[in-house]
């Protein structure tokens, strides 16, 4: 089964080609992250995944039935670079609202909120209101929050980008091991070499004008229990390793082509 | 909390300081007022035209018409005066605001809706109170419901609702369209429909621009009470007893006064209840403040 497909997938806005013959197949599961300059269409491809943009042409399927169709079955959640938090609910409220949207019973949201915030270890501020939370914390809680409804798919637009670099390690680990506990595929956008490298099976590297992929790079996600001496399970071990950098390199390459063309 | 404590002992510092400011313009300005040239630059200040203070109160417990068989104290009467004018200006606020809130749903909902009545809802409060009323009261004349036939009051209700509508529809059209694109986006991402969108995101959201709203507009509903009991001459409210005083009571306008602080209240009791409001809702104040 694959989580996303997209083929053929031309996005324009009047003269603006911002999307241009993209083909792209995410597995279950798997972590993919978009990279490239600004305004390359990133957030655009992210868009139309989501249903919230219609591509002018091309098919996109998540979950094996239209993008439209995922939509309206929550097969995804999204997550942006606002945590987007409802300062009026409590953070487990915050956390329960898709599947309130979706009308699930009371008590069925409740032990579910409970158990997606001991998954983002915040257990303990389930009563809290979102102002009263760090940045790190707030987007944890609206990680807790896009997968509530157990979606395929977790769609996010530099959620880590307003966090420090600290925060952000600690962020890219926590999201390793959610993931792979919650099996969810990630399509993940960011401008971190880094990041992409660290978390990701693949990296997509993007160009603008019009917006392609230029090129994609396998990423150094680590894989649990598969550890290796090229691929450790660690985050800390696969920040260290030679794999890594030789991974960034090779992103960084790729954005130069795709920078000359 | 503290901030509210605040606001009550505010409010009643304001109250002393205009007491002592009246007192204080009795004591130090001449009676007879300033005149430059013929022109009257200052108010006289002697006991006719402006009354001590105590004697005003004295007044409340004063009959209403003196040597009567059974004498009803100006306190009484003011208090029920202004009872009644408060039921009328809240009435016309509870209208006013369904009317506002639904007009605003509507303009949320279909931006036709809002090119199409939002001109209209701005025009329609330059047209003068007083042109106002006498149509609200002929019209009402003519129309029986269900049996029920039009009493003045009611024509002095729905002019007050009429004042109160307009912040009431503007402000909740703000708060509706406040939420960021981004909240908006993730209603739809999650397959929210226009409904759920409502319920669990324009409206909490615009319990910040509808607590001021609502004030502004009781104040518009009790000053259109007021100012339509008068010009409809509708009885039993304080409108109606300010200006009977105002003429019974040449040479003591204290009895005016009188009516007229009933009115002052009144104002700060309607006051008080949308205080009430912004309490019960303060769960959502929220970002804003
Ligand atoms: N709603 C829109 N209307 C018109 N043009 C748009 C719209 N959304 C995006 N674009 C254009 O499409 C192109 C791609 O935009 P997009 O936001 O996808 O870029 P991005 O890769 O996410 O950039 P960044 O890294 O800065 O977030 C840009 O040229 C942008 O101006
Ligand atoms: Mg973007």
């Amino acid at each position: 089964m694959t989580a996303v497909s997209l083929s053929g997938v031309d996005k324009s806005f009047g003269e603006v080609r911002a999307l241009d013959g993209i083909e792209l197949t995410l597995g279950d599961g798997e972590f993919v992250s978009l990279i490239g300059p600004s305004g390359c269409g990133k957030s655009t491809l992210l868009r139309v995944v989501a249903d919230l943009e219609q591509p002018t042409a091309g098919t996109v399927e998540v979950a094996g039935k239209s993008a439209h169709r995922a939509r309206l079955d929550q097969e995804y959640g999204i997550a942006f670079q606002q945590s987007g938090l409802l300062e009026w609910r409590t953070v487990a409220e915050n956390v329960e609202l898709p599947l309130q949207v979706h009308g699930m019973a009371r008590a069925e949201r409740r032990a579910r909120a409970a158990e997606l915030l001991e998954l983002v270890g915040l257990a303990d501020f389930a009563g809290s209101r979102p102002s009263q939370l760090s940045g790190g914390m707030q987007q944890r809680v609206a990680i807790a929050r896009a997968l509530a409804p157990s979606p395929r798919l977790l769609l996010m637009d530099e959620p880590f980008g307003a966090l420090d670099e600290m925060t952000r390690e600690r962020m890219q680990a926590e999201l390793l091991r959610i993931a792979g506990e919650s099996g969810a595929a990630v399509l993940f956008v960011t401008h971190s070499i880094p990041e992409a490298v660290v978390l990701s099976d693949r990296v997509v590297v993007m160009s603008p004008r019009p917006g392609r992929i230029t090129e994609i790079v396998d990423g150094r996600r680590p894989r649990p229990g598969e550890a290796t001496d090229l691929a450790p399970d660690d985050v800390e071990d696969v920040r260290e390793s030679g794999a890594f950098f030789s991974a960034i390199t090779a992103v960084r390459e790729a954005l130069r082509k795709g920078d000359a063309v | 909390m503290r901030s509210r404590a605040r606001t009550v002992l505010t409010t009643a510092a304001a109250f002393v300081l205009l007491v002592a400011a009246w007192e204080l313009a009795k004591l130090v300005l001449p009676a007879a007022g300033v005149t430059v040239g013929g022109v009257r630059l200052l108010p006289r200040t002697d006991d006719a035209a402006m009354p001590h203070v105590w004697t005003v109160l004295a007044k409340l417990g004063a009959p209403e018409v003196a040597g009567a068989a059974d004498p009803r104290s100006i306190g009484v009467a003011v208090a029920s005066g202004a009872l009644f004018t408060l039921g009328l200006a809240l009435g016309g606020l509870v209208l006013g605001g369904i009317g506002g809130v639904l007009l605003a749903l509507l303009m949320q909902r279909f931006a036709l809706a809002e090119r199409a009545v939002l001109p209209y809802v701005i025009a329609s409060q330059t047209v003068p109170l007083i042109a106002i009323a006498p149509l609200v009261a002929g019209w009402g004349g003519k129309i029986a419901i269900a049996g029920w036939a039009w009493q003045p009051w009611a024509s002095v209700m729905v002019i007050a609702s009429y004042l109160a509508f307009f912040p009431i529809s503007v402000g909740m059209l703000r708060g509706l369209s406040s939420p960021p694109k981004a909240d908006v986006e993730l209603f739809h991402s999650m397959a929210s429909g226009w409904w759920t969108t409502l319920l669990r995101l324009r409206l909490p959201a615009s319990v910040p621009h509808l607590v001021p709203a609502v004030r502004l507009a009781a104040a518009a509903a009790v000053v259109g009470a007021i100012v339509a009991e008068i010009s409809t001459g509708t009885r039993g409210g304080i409108g109606r007893l300010i200006i009977e005083y105002a003429q019974s009571a040449t040479g003591d306008p204290s009895q005016m006064y009188a009516a007229i602080l009933g009115a002052a209240v009144l104002g700060l009791v309607a006051a008080g209840a949308v205080g009430l409001l912004d309490l019960g809702l303060r769960r959502y104040r929220g970002t804003v403040s």
